[in-house]
């Protein structure tokens, strides 16, 4: 099962002209700044836009193409999950979550047992009675998502997901779209316009300026080698997956990171390239994030240097050219990096 | 910004506005005071009462009932569609809302009279004559009527979030389904409000329905009517009658007022 879409639409003064493939079981994220036109293209993908030209193709089957089919979003099999849930106000949690199948003709009964096991599944199982209205925010999103996946949708649309709540919801709804987005069979695409929603969640990464699409990749390629300032910008950071214990955490790459607070199970160390600082010799003192690491590549943007790192914590760092020149470094070098243990964020996935 | 001690209106307002209040409640003490208690119950049985009540009743509910069929549909054709020429739709659609009811109740007559364009076909084919019955009376109000009904359910539909629409529809919602189950129960205050502003406007219809249905007791004299008549021979079941429709009127206010029409203002 795949989504394979190119399309050409015009958003006033905007032109967005986007072509993109997900595989089954995919995860691809849409990142790029507000007015890009990600929503637009989510929107065409969902059947709620026709675009100028181009084609979108579901499991081999044409849901839109410019000779004139045009299969309207009710007829597809997708769910939609919106920035602010959208959720039917007037409807409980469990008819909200029933709304798609008993839309597609199931009969009551079954819709609501349905319903209700995917409240159960994303945690809402006590909360199927309250409307949206009761809900916190993120036991809303949590509800939408289940609205959105219950019908086992072949495409699986995620507009902005996480950017309505507060940062603390923010953290454990990710976790659990991450364990979610894990389980599910179908292609599924994630529009945001933040680097590490993009880099937790998904498999691959499309970077979306203007209109355009300015780079493709995993987030740790599009993170090390960025074509782009904008891109450099957006997705410096670091994600390193381990597993946390005390104020230490395993890599499943190899090596530890230090870390200022006490974290446990699986998490990750997330560094930001301004915070790596590089030497030719060993620090003096005892930071205890020192890695000896060696220089792939040096790529200029605005006033400094990116430097992709290889070695036991692979790592990205942004150094000012003049520093950069006075290390007088070339790619193949070696060089030792040190974070603070401070500087090192922690996010579980 | 509070101002300092109490009152606080300036007189230039102050002034005007207690003016206003008086001349809009005055006038319904006057018709309060001047009531002939003593005899009002005698008075209200009269079976003349009764008639012209049951009659306004039936048919500004009927006159609802066909406005909420044939104005929400229109309402959501005027809010949602992308059909060319809505504008000059809209504004033909409101233009009973400012014609002198009269003239309604003429042009009524010229197309649906037994003489009239669609009303002389209709007398040919099946013997029918629209004019002077009770349903003629139900049809004046609701010409009268709909296009309170319509305006307020397009803005309720018009400040709904769209979106809504968009998220059933990825639900697998077809249009219909989606206007039945999300985009009704989302502006149904809006509708409620629209139905009791037509209702209220359909119970005191007078120049389209005498024009366009007469005035004869029992089949299209409705309260508006009698109480026109009654006040030329008989002042004061003209004041009782008035009391009556003031009562009704009131009544409903009061009793969908909290249910909602108050929502339908916060929401």
């Amino acid at each position: 099962m795949t989504l394979d879409a190119r399309l050409t639409v015009q958003r006033g003064g905007l032109t967005v002209a986007v072509e993109l493939a997900v595989a089954d079981g995919e995860v691809l994220a849409v990142l790029g700044p507000n007015g890009a036109g990600k929503s637009t293209v989510l929107r065409v993908l969902a059947g709620l836009l026709r675009p100028d030209a181009g084609r979108v193709v579901v499991d081999g089957d044409q849901l839109w193409d410019a000779a004139g089919v045009h299969v309207p979003a009710h007829r597809r099999s997708l769910g939609m999950v919106f920035q602010d849930h959208l959720l039917f106000p007037h409807l409980s949690a469990t008819e909200n979550v029933a709304f798609g199948l008993r839309a597609r003709g199931m009969p009551r009964a079954r819709a609501r047992a349905a319903a209700a096991g995917w409240l159960d599944r994303v945690g809402l199982g006590d909360l199927g009675e309250r409307r949206p209205g009761q809900l916190s925010g993120g036991q809303a999103q949590r509800a939408a998502l289940a609205r959105a996946l219950v019908g086992d949708p072949r495409v699986l649309l995620l507009d902005e997901p996480l950017s309505s709540l507060d940062a603390r919801t923010r953290l454990t709804v990710r976790a659990e779209l991450h364990r979610h987005l894990a389980e599910y069979r179908g292609s599924a695409v994630l529009v945001t316009h933040d680097p590490v929603d993009a880099m937790a969640l998904a498999g691959r990464v499309l970077v979306v300026e203007d209109g355009r699409i300015v780079q493709a990749g995993t987030p740790a390629e599009v993170a090390r080698r960025p074509r782009t300032d904008y891109v450099a910008r957006l997705v410096g950071l670091v994600l390193l997956p381990g597993t946390g214990s005390g104020t230490s955490v395993a890599l499943e790459g190899g090596g530890t990171v230090a870390v200022a607070e006490e974290v446990t199970g699986p998490v990750f160390a997330v560094i930001r390239p301004e915070s790596v600082a590089l030497y030719l010799e060993r620090p003096a003192g005892s930071p205890r994030n020192v890695w000896p690491l060696r220089l792939v590549s040096a790529t200029p943007h605005g006033s400094v240097v990116r430097c992709d790192l290889a070695g036991e914590v692979p790592l990205t760092a942004d150094v000012t050219a003049t520093s950069f020149a006075e290390l007088g470094l070339a790619p193949g070098a070696a060089v030792w990096a040190s974070v603070k243990a401070s500087e090192v964020a922690v996010h579980t996935r | 910004m509070r101002r300092p001690g109490d009152g606080g209106v300036p007189a230039p307002l102050l002034v005007p506005a207690v003016l206003a209040v008086a001349f809009l409640v005055l006038p319904l003490v006057g018709l309060v005071v001047r009531a002939p208690w003593s005899d009002l119950g005698s008075r209200l049985v009269e079976p003349a009462v009764g008639q012209a009540l049951r009659l306004s009743l039936v048919a500004a509910t009927l006159a609802t009932l066909l406005s909420l069929v044939l104005g929400v549909p229109l309402a959501w054709v005027l809010a949602r569609s992308r059909m060319p020429g809505r504008s000059v739709l809209r504004a033909l659609v409101t233009v009973p809302l400012v014609l002198p009811p009269v003239v309604g109740g003429v042009a009524l007559f010229l197309v649906l009279g037994r003489q009239g364009i669609v009303g002389s076909w209709l007398y040919e084919t099946t013997g029918y004559a629209l004019p002077f019955t009770t349903a003629a009376v139900v049809v004046a109000e609701t010409f009268v009527a709909m296009p309170f009904l319509v305006i307020s359910v397009e803005g309720a539909l018009r400040a709904a979030d769209a979106r809504f629409e968009d998220a059933a529809a990825t639900l697998g919602a077809d249009r219909w389904t989606t206007f039945r189950r999300v985009t009704l129960p989302l502006v149904a205050p809006g509708i409620a409000a629209g139905a009791v502003l037509s209702w209220a406007r359909a119970l005191g219809e007078f120049g389209a329905t005498i024009t366009f249905a007469g005035n004869f007791p029992g089949t299209t004299q409705t309260m508006p009517l009698a109480v026109y008549l009654a006040l030329q021979s008989d002042p004061e079941a003209a004041i009782v009658l008035s009391l009556v429709l003031l009562a009704v009127s009131l009544a409903t206010l009061l009793l969908l007022r909290d249910r909602w029409l108050g929502r339908a203002v916060t929401t």
